[in-house]
């Protein structure tokens, strides 16, 4: 043990010691492993060949390289703090761990160690609230946002009337699966459904009881917040009992190609929610094939390009990117700080001009962030699958969430967060 | 040569039974202590803390907890999560029910608690044994972690289910939330290890271990020598709770700062934990630390230098890894049945007859 003790320390002092050079370092945690490696694969190739684009193309951001640091979590939080603990030295700028639960550890911890944490459409919802959560950004959509734009989409095809409805919140029993509960309670409350919740435990791939429930409480729809294999297991156990899988909304970590797939013409019809657009008609593509495809430097197997979560890992880059120009304006230097980039995060804007810019016109919502609010406008759209065709396809705009209720949910959290942790507000 | 009895002469009957009779031993064992107390703590840091030590730490006081159960009374048990999520959500609800009260006696608190769950859980040992009490005991686990989804009461009607760990001072220094020093991470959770160690190593010389390893061995024959199966059995699912409860206290508070009790506290939670005392060596102190060493250790130390030496890609390091750990698992208990334990003692005989073995 000794021995073995003594190369681990070898091994991590060559790691810690590494010389912090003046790269823009941005870790990525990702997981490749394990049973949410589904979803985890496509976003962390879209995370890394968008920075490998920006170095290859631009020679980096402000003529500054863009370093990775990838550490694998497998999804778990003991080995998410393993890779905090392991990337942050060094420089590191930004964190975005795609996983809720790893997310909930690092809301203190970043705080603490002055580093940004970006986690769009996923995390602590009430992070939204800038005045408690300092460190944190979720912009542009978030969790509770998405459970509004459900509801209001049902609402809209019902000619604005859900009474007597019930609708069933098929959730992953962790912290992601149980966010929305607490927003649809208060709509279901507003509007009058009834809400039936039908947990799946980790990882979820025996579902059957729970589709059982479902055909004997014959909801009139399902709303999944699913996540890795869970989400084709559910599909393909609607399929089986005949649900109609039109009255079957996921929301945007339940609408990948990985989740339908499998269930073949079965999912044929299945909707889900989407923060942005997908598919490789955007001219970004044009570049990522030049400079990161075809020179090989693809990140993974290079399979999943254009696919929606790989889309999304883009997304999450392209928004660090550009809050790291903003930073390096804001401060005048090319070599930013993880509080230079916080500062950036806060007063990004990004425009639909500016989008199109960057090679993604009408790909996802106009947003600007303030010192309160680091949530964004919160807006999705609603893609439905054509299994046929084996691609998503928009069916609405953007719809916006009902503000009126998640603003005071989103106070109350917040506010209960700052008590908890004696944090005073910020931006008066 | 070093290693030897000759010439250790003792003179007293409180010196022929210490806990470490060869002088070797003796000396080696405070210079570890030394080492632990007066030098890691200047030099450790946030890594080291974070990803290293406290996790062993926390590890090896769970695995201490299941040893005496599993190793030292032969009561099987599959609800080391579950007790471990009793620990966590209690010293969760005392800390934010009364801040005002030191953190360290949260902590017992939450052991005491855990105990009388795990006394409760363990009232089916009395009836039955081996596989059926295994299965009993799952049962605990499942329960224990619905319960703590279920009721929202627990988690302070948290919107996520999530419960985190506010700050909390001892001495004037954080010891949970973000904010806490490693060194001081490290020294609280070592400081509680080494108590707890102390007490499961003399508690397992006296007659109370006499106790559960008489039924252990074979529980008629200790009915029939005056053991009191009741008494017995009860007391080690007591002890062995207290102790869980602690490492799940510990490692919600200490180590992750939040935690969900499906992820964190889950069966897999168990597995590892009844793993480590069975690679480590059943019934024995050394080996819950040698057990929880090897499964915390080694992936760390696998993934640092397939990642950060060799540079391989994550996914391929993380696959790798798990081959490498499971093959040394089979490795082990194929050329050591007995754990790392027994190497260990063999070790030691040897070195006993060195340089003349017959």
């Amino acid at each position: 043990m000794k021995k073995a003790l003594a190369a681990l320390a070898a091994a991590t002092m060559l790691m810690t010691s590494m010389p912090a050079s003046a790269d823009l370092i941005v870790p990525n945690l990702s997981y490749r492993t394990g049973p949410y490696a589904p979803g985890g694969i496509p976003y962390a190739d879209g995370f890394n060949d968008y920075f490998t684009l920006l170095n290859q193309r631009d020679g980096g951001i402000g003529g500054e390289k863009v370093v990775i640091r990838e550490c694998e979590t497998a999804y778990n939080t003991e080995k998410g703090v393993e890779c905090y603990e392991a990337t942050k030295g060094g420089g590191a700028l930004v964190y975005n761990p795609l996983s809720t639960g790893i997310t909930y550890q690092l809301i203190p911890k970043t705080a603490a160690d002055g580093i940004p944490l970006y986690t769009p459409g996923y995390g602590r919802t009430s992070a939204a609230n800038g005045k408690v959560f300092e460190w944190v950004f979720n912009y542009p959509s978030n969790y509770w946002d998405a459970a509004s734009v459900a509801i209001r989409y049902l609402l809209n095809e019902n000619k604005g009337d859900l009474k007597g409805k019930k609708i069933a919140l098929v959730y992953h029993n962790s912290a992601y699966g149980k966010e929305p509960i607490r927003t649809l309670t208060e709509l279901s409350k507003k509007h009058g459904f009834t809400l039936v919740q039908v947990p799946v435990d980790h990882p979820g791939q025996e579902q059957k009881s729970q589709w059982l429930q479902i055909r004997r409480e014959k909801p009139d729809y399902v709303v999944m917040w699913g996540w890795g294999v869970m989400n084709a297991v559910a599909i393909q156990e609607a399929a089986n009992i005949n649900y109609p899988m039109k009255n079957f909304i996921g929301v945007w970590w339940s609408g990948s190609e990985n989740d339908v797939l499998p269930a073949g013409m079965g999912a044929d019809g299945y909707k889900s929610l989407a923060m942005h657009g997908t598919g490789m008609d955007y001219p970004v593509y044009q570049d990522i094939k030049k400079y990161v495809i075809d020179a090989g430097k693809a990140s993974g197997a290079g399979d999943q390009v254009g696919s929606v979560l790989y889309s999304r890992g883009m997304y999450a880059a392209l928004v660090i990117s550009e809050a790291i120009r903003k930073a390096q304006a804001i401060s005048g230097k090319a070599a930013i700080t993880a509080a230079d980039l916080r500062n950036g995060f806060e007063q990004l804007e990004i425009t639909e001009a500016r989008m199109a810019e960057l090679g993604l016109p009408k790909f996802g919502q106009p947003f600007k962030a303030t010192c309160a609010d680091h949530g964004g406008p919160g807006a999705a759209l609603i893609q439905q699958w054509d299994a046929k065709a084996k691609k998503w396809s928009l069916v609405t705009d953007f719809i916006a969430p009902d503000d009126d209720v998640l603003t005071p949910l989103i106070m109350e959290d917040s506010a209960a967060y700052a008590k908890e942790n004696n944090i005073a507000e910020r931006c008066k | 040569m070093l290693y030897r009895e000759a010439g250790d002469f003792k003179t007293s009957y409180v010196a022929d039974s210490q806990t470490f009779p060869i002088k070797f031993d003796r000396i080696r064992y405070y210079i570890v202590v030394a080492i632990a107390f007066g030098v890691v703590p200047f030099l450790i840091n946030d890594y080291w803390a974070n990803a290293v030590f406290v996790p062993f730490l926390i590890y090896a006081i769970a695995a201490i907890g299941l040893n005496i159960l599993t190793g030292y009374c032969g009561q099987v048990s599959l609800g080391t999560g579950g007790f471990m999520a009793v620990g966590a959500y209690a010293c969760y609800k005392l800390m934010t029910a009364m801040p005002d009260v030191p953190f360290v006696i949260h902590v017992a608190l939450a052991g005491f608690i855990t105990a009388g769950v795990g006394v409760l859980f363990g009232l089916p040992s009395l009836r039955i044994k081996g596989f059926y009490l295994a299965v009993a005991t799952l049962a605990a686990q499942f329960f224990l972690v619905w319960l703590f989804n279920k009721v929202p009461w627990f988690y302070n009607y948290s919107a996520s289910g999530q419960i985190t760990a506010p700050e909390r001072m001892m001495f004037g220094i954080a010891v949970t939330g973000a904010g806490t020093p490693a060194w001081a991470k490290y020294l609280f959770c070592l400081i509680i290890l080494f108590a707890l160690a102390w007490l499961a190593r003399n508690l397992t010389r006296g007659s109370v271990g006499r106790r559960w390893m008489a039924i252990r061995d074979m529980d008629i024959a200790a009915e029939i020598i005056g053991v009191n199966p009741l008494t017995a059995k009860l007391s080690a699912f007591a002890v062995s709770s207290f102790y869980i409860g602690i490492a799940g206290a510990l490692f919600f508070s200490v180590y992750l700062g939040a935690v969900e009790v499906g992820e964190a506290f889950g069966i897999q939670k168990s597995f590892l934990v009844l793993f480590m005392i069975i690679i480590g060596g059943l019934g024995s102190i050394f080996g819950s630390f040698a057990g929880a060493a090897f499964l915390v250790l080694l992936p760390v130390l696998l993934k640092n230098i397939l990642v950060g030496q060799f540079g391989w890609a994550t996914d391929l390091a993380a696959h790798i890894e798990l081959m490498i750990v499971g093959g040394l698992i089979i490795f082990f208990l194929i050329v050591e049945p007995h754990g790392l334990n027994q190497l260990w003692r063999v070790a030691k005989e040897k070195l006993r007859l060195w340089p003349f073995p017959h």
